[in-house]
This record gives structure tokens, C-alpha cells and sequence, in this order.
């Protein structure tokens, strides 16, 4: 069985259309700069309804995680269940790829960057590998 | 103007805790109310304001023969209670209602009658957290720990101390689920459900309800139990996606709540005798003792780990065996207050001595929202 798909919104198009073409897709508030996720069509800082949509990095870094150990039908195996923070400032959940899933090799704030797996059709999900160098 | 005084009159719990899979749900919700009744002699016919979560007051003011004409169905959890008694303070402060029934009831085990929740893939919940394997609360309200380990120095063996020392409470209350004594070393040895939290460290699943009746100062005379006044209340929520949370070592709602309790409660922390902070995990105490402020964030997991919330500490904590060991149905803040309301009153299985105030703090949700209650023995 496959992860649970999501469903898009009006609000979140935008994100699922990004992550169909390989991007990461966040929003910046027009009036006061402020990036934010999960999408949304208004600044949840200051109420701006002019908010612009814009590619980020890909890159961030390991904020936390717990190892789930118990089976889960969308995996193989205890995996982990991570919060990534953005370099563009959001954090979001993911799951750490092409890494062990133990907490020897998953160290907090280790240089993690975006890939993106087919779902669907229509969806594309965000996760995160360890950064191929240079940047952490 | 000063606005009259409020306390609770009743307070029971479900005659049975733990398996009761001959209640459903809702029968829960009225096993812990008739308990109630008993508690001060009233019967539905007195009552005229109905709070519940979990189930509709509309259900629970039916099932009862209650006609109210005051309800509040705030659902954000399992401090659903603490904020229903926040409310309550207020309507009867002003006159719109003067008897108020809080009910809780949850086959959280036995899974009789009871609604399944399940999020919309077209939630935010759903599109960025669902996919990526959270099975409820063991993986999501668990997910900031690792954080607050790194940037605080939180050892393992101090989150597991969060269960032992519980364990010793539970180990005086006949009523608790499980009762004998634990170590570090069988916290740790414990299977590991989502690391770094082994199943010891994890609530347990049970069926239970309770319940609470609150009423006027002014009438606390012709109830046969000692009243506990409401001295104070807070509340607030975050987000529902734990992934969101502002900072992964701090709940923003408990440290809205909690001080805001204890501000209107003018009671500074020296005055705390009591307290029982929401423990659905071992890390839940370790939160809220820091953003209640008795320690620094750094010294919470240390504080506890020394034994001062234990048997003998200054700040006994969790008197029940809390939801680590006494019982957690899955929305837990009823019980937690019973256990405040038990202190007050000076019957509970594990008394403080000499208890005149105890603060009750709630979450709904991981981390999600929060109530928070102080509960005295004199009026404000």
C-alpha cells in the first residue's frame, strides 16, 4: 500500500503543481517579507493578502525526529519521521532518504536538501536526503 | 464590582477504570455523572449548564434528561475539561446558568460506541504530515523531543526518571492501572515505539470518564462535600500540526495558559503545593514545568530526575500516577483535575499535606492547545 495521497486545495495547487516540476514551492508576504508554510493565501504574520509564491532551496537541515518502530503498511521497516527546518526560514515534516534510519546517522542539523517522490498523477512528495556537499 | 466566587461541588470518577466494555461511550459520560449526582445530592432537574467533549452536550444533556440552558462543546482535546471549567466560571460569574455538569466518557480501550477520527486528505494535516507516516500521538507528539534534548542536554535516562518517579505515585492509589515500582533501566529496556520513547514512557490505553459539578460560592453550604474553588483559568491554542509549533522546546499554549491561570489565581509559584501537568508522554511534565516557570528550561528534566515532583519533594506532581500510570483514555485533563480536586478536598489515595492550592495544567492535541486550572481550598 502506498503512503496516504494528499489532496490538493485551492490554497495549495500551487505547492503539488511545484512539486510536479521538482520544485519546492514557499510563499513570502509582499508587505512584510515574511515566509511561511504550509500554503496559504494570506501572511499568517501580519493578515497581507498579497503574498507571492517562489521557489526555495531544497535546502535545510535536521530540527528533530522519532524512529517509528511500529509497522506502518507505506513503509519497509522502522523509519524515521522528521521535521526539517527550511533554509528560507518554514519547517516541515519529511522523511529522511538514501540514509540509515537509525540515530547514528540521522544527527540533528545535518545539511539535508529536497527530492521529490511520484505519488500519483498529480502528486509529488517533498523528501529530503542528506546534502550532496558543500553546504552544511 | 466584584464578581461572585465559583467551586466545584462534585467530582467522581467512572465507578470502574481501565476495561469496561460493557459501557459504551456515552453511557461512560453518564456513569461518571450519576457518580457526580451522588457526589452532592442533586439529579439532572438541578442542572442548567452542560460542557462535554469527546461526545455532543446535546447528546449528553438527552441521554441525562438534562434541560440546560447554557452548553459548551469545546473539542480541542483532551484540556477540553480545564477550558469547559474556565468557561463555566464565566457563565456563572454572570448569571447564565447557575449549576454546571462537565462530563468526560472515552472507551479509548474497548473502542465501545466511540466515533473514529480520521483526517481528510484534503486537510493540512492530510497533504503535509499524513503522508509522511505519523500513527497518532506516539509519532507526532513525540517528534520536538530530540530537539529539546540536543539544546538542553536531556538525557535518556532522565526522560525515562518522567515514568519511574510517576510510578511511585501510582504505586499509593489502589485505583491506578499499573502499580509496581520501575527503574530507569526497566523504562529503558522497555520496547521502543517511536525512539527515542519506549513503551514506558508512552500513556496507557483505557476506558474511564468523570465528571465535575460547579456552582456559586454563595451555595457551596448545601453540598455535603468540601468545596474546591475555581481561583483561576487560562487557555490558549497553537496549531494542529506539530510540525508547526513555534519553538520544538516550549508549548506557546501552555505558557499562555499557565500563567495566565496562576496570574488570575494570584498565586505566585512558592504558593503551589500541588500540581498535575497533562502527561500523555514521559517529555509532557518536563514541558510544562518549564513553561509553567517553577524551573528553567534547562533544569526541568533534572528537577524531576532529583526527585523534587516525587514522593517527599517539594513539588508533588502528578499524585494519581498520571496518564504514564494511573489511567489515560486518550482525552485525559478530567482525570487530571479530579486528582487536583481529590488534593483540595484532602481524600486522595496519595494526600499532600496540608493542600490549599493546586494548579492543573492541560494539552489538547500534540501540543495543540491547553487549559489550565488552579483549584483552592479557601476562596480567592
Amino acid at each position: 500500500m502506498s503512503r496516504p495521497i494528499p489532496a490538493p486545495t485551492p490554497e495549495t495547487a500551487h505547492f503539488w503543481e511545484g512539486t510536479r516540476q521538482g520544485e519546492l514551492r514557499l510563499q513570502r508576504c509582499d508587505d512584510c517579507s515574511h515566509v511561511y508554510f504550509p500554503p496559504r493565501p494570506f501572511c499568517p504574520s501580519c493578515s497581507s493578502r498579497s503574498v507571492t509564491v517562489f521557489t526555495a532551496s531544497g535546502r535545510g537541515v535536521l530540527a528533530s525526529y522519532v524512529i517509528n518502530e511500529r509497522p506502518h503498511p507505506a513503509f519497509e521497516g522502522p523509519y524515521a519521521i522528521a521535521l526539517v527546518d527550511l533554509e528560507e526560514g518554514p519547517r516541515m515534516m519529511s522523511n529522511i532518504v538514501e540514509c540509515d534510519q537509525t540515530p547514528q546517522a540521522l544527527q540533528l542539523d545535518m545539511a539535508l536538501e529536497v527530492t521529490f517522490e511520484t505519488l500519483s498523477d498529480e502528486i509529488a512528495l517533498p523528501l529530503f536526503r542528506p546534502a550532496s556537499g558543500g553546504d552544511s | 464590582m466584584s464578581l461572585p466566587q465559583v467551586a466545584v461541588v462534585g467530582a467522581a470518577e467512572t465507578t470502574e477504570l481501565g476495561r469496561i466494555p460493557g459501557m459504551s461511550q456515552l453511557q461512560l459520560h453518564a456513569d461518571a455523572a450519576l457518580n457526580a449526582f451522588a457526589d452532592t445530592g442533586l439529579t439532572a432537574k438541578d442542572i442548567d449548564g452542560v460542557a462535554t467533549a469527546g461526545e455532543s452536550p446535546t447528546g449528553v444533556a438527552h441521554y441525562l434528561g438534562i434541560t440546560p440552558s447554557w452548553v459548551d462543546g469545546t473539542s480541542v482535546g483532551g484540556c477540553s475539561f480545564m477550558i469547559h471549567v474556565r468557561h463555566a466560571l464565566a457563565a456563572l460569574q454572570t448569571g447564565q446558568c447557575t449549576t454546571v455538569l462537565i462530563t468526560h466518557g472515552e472507551s479509548g480501550r474497548s473502542g465501545v460506541g466511540r466515533g473514529r477520527r480520521g483526517g481528510a486528505a484534503a486537510s493540512l494535516q492530510g497533504q503535509f504530515e499524513a503522508p509522511y507516516g505519523p500513527m497518532g500521538p506516539p509519532t507526532s507528539f513525540t517528534l520536538p523531543v530530540l530537539r529539546f534534548m540536543k539544546e538542553y542536554g536531556m538525557t535518556h535516562e532522565q526522560l525515562a526518571m518522567v515514568s519511574v518517579v510517576q510510578r511511585q505515585w501510582a504505586a499509593q492509589n489502589p485505583r491506578a492501572s499499573f502499580r509496581d515500582p520501575i527503574s530507569v533501566e526497566d523504562v529503558l529496556n522497555s520496547r521502543m515505539i517511536a525512539y527515542p520513547f519506549h513503551l514506558l514512557e508512552c500513556c496507557l490505553v483505557t476506558d474511564g470518564g468523570g465528571a465535575l459539578i460547579l456552582t456559586t460560592a454563595d451555595r457551596v453550604k448545601d453540598f455535603p462535600q468540601k468545596p474546591a474553588y475555581i481561583l483561576g483559568t487560562g487557555e490558549s491554542v497553537e496549531t494542529p500540526m506539530v510540525s508547526q509549533m513555534e519553538d520544538l522546546c516550549s508549548s506557546r499554549a501552555f505558557s499562555i495558559a499557565g500563567p495566565r491561570a496562576m496570574a488570575d489565581a494570584g498565586v505566585s509559584h512558592g504558593d503551589v503545593d500541588h500540581l498535575m501537568i497533562y502527561d500523555a508522554f514521559a517529555h509532557l511534565p518536563i514541558y510544562g514545568l518549564a513553561d509553567l516557570g517553577f524551573c528553567e528550561r534547562g533544569d526541568a528534566a533534572a528537577f524531576i530526575a532529583e526527585g523534587n515532583t516525587a514522593p517527599g519533594g517539594k513539588l508533588p506532581t502528578n499524585t494519581n500516577g498520571g496518564g504514564l500510570s494511573y489511567m489515560h483514555s486518550g482525552m485525559y485533563g478530567m482525570y487530571a483535575m479530579q486528582e487536583s480536586v481529590r488534593q483540595i478536598r484532602g481524600i486522595a489515595p496519595a494526600q499532600v499535606d496540608d493542600c490549599e492550592v493546586s494548579v492543573c495544567l492541560g494539552v489538547g492535541g500534540m501540543f495543540a492547545a491547553s487549559g489550565c486550572v488552579v483549584f483552592g481550598r479557601e476562596p480567592r
